[in-house]
């Protein structure tokens, strides 16, 4: 287990670091937002910066913490060491270099390009090269987590997948099919353009394969929060599982559901036409319903959980959860935030409404919510219980680890709710100066940027005591030898029978088909089309 | 599989509200015709200025008391950057850039479209209040994205 257990603490520190320097970034954004002057600020410094925090928040710190999260989850479910090892390492350092690579370009302004990269505004090759390695680095861990999957298999014909195996299994599923498409587009469009090879490139069409790719990927981002909440909340909580087999129902369709639905992100678009921004729609629509499911088995879980802890009314077991550690503190505040963005994604969805809203500060009040606490606030959560396993030390400065949450909570709200008011009243996201030469239309805005300015003052600060007690923790936490990674036993004990939702094979034709119908025809309707190819420029 | 009541019920209400918003998506198309936006044309980005389609950008009137509109979004301006257009008449905006990609967003209505190199954006849209109205980019495009904008004045009716 020692490779495992090396190979994930060598992730999550990574992932932590990365989540580190994001944050610092951050807060010099929410204060520019708010026009309130700083040293140095300028507009390199705030694109760069914004760059930087795109990538290093949405890219690295979540594909590098998910991928330690497998390991661990892996290994210890299915009590095995991971298959092919030395592959395992080699996907840490593929992963790592491509990252350091995209870092150097972005750091020496050579890629001030956002983490969306859109071109035909164009960055640095080694801005490209660098995160595709990064995908080729999560494609070898994926192959390693399905290879011990199978050797587990192998010796075990009938039983069905632990849940936080087959969890990380779908995920893993809606890595492979998305990420085709921002692999067809960095092989295809972007390298032999940056590099010079081709002078043109379609930025319709790469926007295509980059949605293609990028709401799945906050399923993947998701998913493993979703792991999580199913299998580590309900046993660090002192309860059980409420339903195993609907969470596999929710696994499984969240493979089915999860890419074809990217033209949503694409309503404004020209050059899509109605009809196919319409079957993305319902089928946006129709994904609502495993998260849903997941509030109820998650909540019921808990209902389990106070009640073993001697609660007898109708709802005083919710006072009855450890509210005090880090770890289920972190993942109900975190519940409670995706909930509200969960009702404002629905409302993203609608594309009349959309089109009040779209590329406004209400989108960054949006997923800050989601990937931004939903997944983010449960990924700290989660690092309080797993990283004293990691390294063999016990949880340092565990004050600041109960306070985090709540801090982390508090700033959320100030942040995004502001974002989401003056989304709605029109300020656009991705700037640098809320100003606009003095309109007195933009003047409005001002008091809410400064709440949001406020509210990343709060969400730094929450940070900063993330860090602390993750150093804290690996440099002076007292040794322990408690290294047991435990998951909630199912209410009804564990299946012994695998069912519809366990057949993977089934689910990934499935998903295939679904989304050669959302996509296939689009795209070949586009590539007939009479098209312009654009040269690339670099304004920044 | 066992599924425990409460969760059945649950789960119907779940599926309930989906189809609530599923009809409400088809109810807005059958008796509006509410469709996602969306116009497929495309144009040579490097001879924006020579295409007889925006070679002069501006406002027309049309004979039916509608306006057109005929913009390009460019690094880092809107040309024209002030409009006028009158209050209550169908007002067709037609977009594309040069350049990298742009937004466009008439700040508190919905008039919002992304303007693509390569592609003409369009849609059509009525402005009932007349005033001034500030006219912003809402995509990155460079440096200078904060500073791209422009005026949109909607006249009283004659
Ligand atoms: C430390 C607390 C945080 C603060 C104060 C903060 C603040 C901000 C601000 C002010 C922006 C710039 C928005 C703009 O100009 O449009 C931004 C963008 C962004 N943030 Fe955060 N953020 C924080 C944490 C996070 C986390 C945890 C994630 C995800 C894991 C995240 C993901 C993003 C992404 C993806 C963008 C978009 C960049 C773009 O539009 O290109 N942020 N954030
Ligand atoms: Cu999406
Ligand atoms: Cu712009």
């Amino acid at each position: 287990m020692t490779t495992a257990r090396r190979l994930a603490a060598a992730n999550i520190g990574f992932a932590v670091a990365a989540f580190g320097i994001a944050a610092g970034m951050a807060l010099m954004q929410a204060v520019s937002r708010a026009n309130l002057e700083l040293p140095w600020r300028s507009p390199q410094m705030y694109y760069l910066s914004v760059t930087a925090h795109g990538v290093l928040m949405a890219l690295v710190f979540t594909t590098f913490f998910i991928m330690g999260l497998g390991v661990v989850f892996t290994t210890h479910a299915l009590d095995r060491p991971l298959r092919w090892p030395r592959l395992a390492w080699a996907s840490f350092w593929v992963a790592l270099v491509g990252t350091l690579a995209a870092l150097w370009a972005i750091f020496w302004g050579k890629a001030t390009v956002l983490y969306t990269f859109y071109p035909p505004m164009q960055a640095h090759p080694a801005f490209y090269l660098g995160l595709t390695l990064l995908v080729v680095g999560s494609w070898i861990w994926s192959a390693v987590i399905i290879a011990t999957y199978r050797a587990w298999r192998a010796e075990h014909r009938e039983t069905p997948a632990p849940l936080a195996v087959f969890g990380m299994l779908a995920t893993i599923v809606v890595w492979l099919i998305s990420t085709v498409g921002v692999a067809a587009e960095m092989l295809l469009q972007l390298i032999p353009w940056s590099l010079g090879w081709t002078k043109t490139v379609d930025p319709l069409l790469a926007r295509m394969l980059f949605w293609y790719f990028g709401h799945p990927l906050v399923y993947f981002w998701l998913l493993p929060a979703y792991v999580v909440w199913y299998t580590v909340l309900p046993k660090v909580s002192g309860g059980k599982l409420f339903s195993d087999p609907l969470g596999r129902m929710v696994f499984a369709l969240f493979i089915l559901l999860s890419t074809p639905v990217g033209f949503h992100h694409q309503f404004m678009d020209p050059g899509i036409s109605s009809g196919w921004k319409l079957l993305h729609t319902f089928n946006t629509l129709g994904i609502i319903f495993p998260s849903f499911v997941t509030a109820f088995t998650v909540v019921a879980s808990l209902e389990i959980a106070g009640r073993s802890r001697g609660a007898t009314g109708w709802f005083d077991w919710l006072g009855k959860l450890p509210w005090g550690d880090p770890l289920v503190s972190s993942v109900l505040l975190s519940m409670l935030l995706f909930a509200v963005g969960g009702f404002g994604g629905a409302i993203n969805a609608s594309y009349g409404m959309n089109s009040m809203i779209h590329n406004t500060a209400w989108v960054q009040g949006h997923f800050h919510l989601t990937v931004g606490s939903a997944v983010a606030l449960t990924f700290m959560g989660t690092a309080y219980w797993l990283v004293p396993k990691l390294v063999r030390r016990e949880l340092e400065l565990s004050l600041l680890a109960k306070v985090q949450p709540y801090l982390w909570f508090a700033g959320m709200l100030l942040f995004s709710i502001s974002n989401h008011i003056t989304g709605l009243m029109g300020m656009p996201r991705r700037i640098y100066d809320p100003s606009y030469q003095g309109s007195a239309i933009a003047e409005a805005w001002g008091g809410l940027t400064g709440l949001s300015a406020l509210g990343g003052l709060f969400l730094f600060i929450s940070s900063a005591f993330f860090l602390l007690v993750m150093l804290g923790t690996v440099l002076a936490g007292r040794p322990t030898a408690d290294t047991t990674v435990a998951f909630a036993e199912p209410l009804e004990g564990q299946p012994a029978k695998r069912i519809l939702f366990d057949r993977l094979g089934l689910w990934i034709v499935a998903a295939i088909v679904l989304v050669l119908i959302a996509y296939a025809y689009p795209l070949a309707q586009h590539l007939q089309m009479p098209r312009f190819g654009s040269p690339g420029f670099r304004p920044f | 599989m066992h599924i425990d009541l409460y969760e059945r019920f649950w789960m119907w209400s779940a599926g309930a509200i989906c189809a609530a918003f599923f009809g409400t998506i088809v109810y807005g198309l059958v008796s509006e015709g509410t469709r996602p936006p969306s116009h497929v044309e495309t144009i040579d980005p490097t001879a924006v200025w020579s295409d007889p389609r925006f070679a002069q950008p501006g406002v027309t009137a049309n004979p039916d008391g509608s306006v057109t509109v005929t913009a390009v979004a460019l690094m880092f301006a809107f040309q024209p950057n002030e409009i006028r257009v009158p209050a209550g008449k169908p007002v067709t905006f037609r977009l594309t850039s040069p350049d990298v990609v742009h937004g466009f967003e008439i700040v508190g209505t919905n008039a919002n479209t992304m303007v693509i190199p390569g592609y003409v954006a369009q849609f059509t849209t009525t402005f009932a209040t007349p005033g001034e109205y500030l006219m912003v980019c809402h995509e990155y495009c460079g440096l200078g994205h904060h500073a791209m904008m422009g005026k949109l004045i909607v006249e009283e009716a004659l």
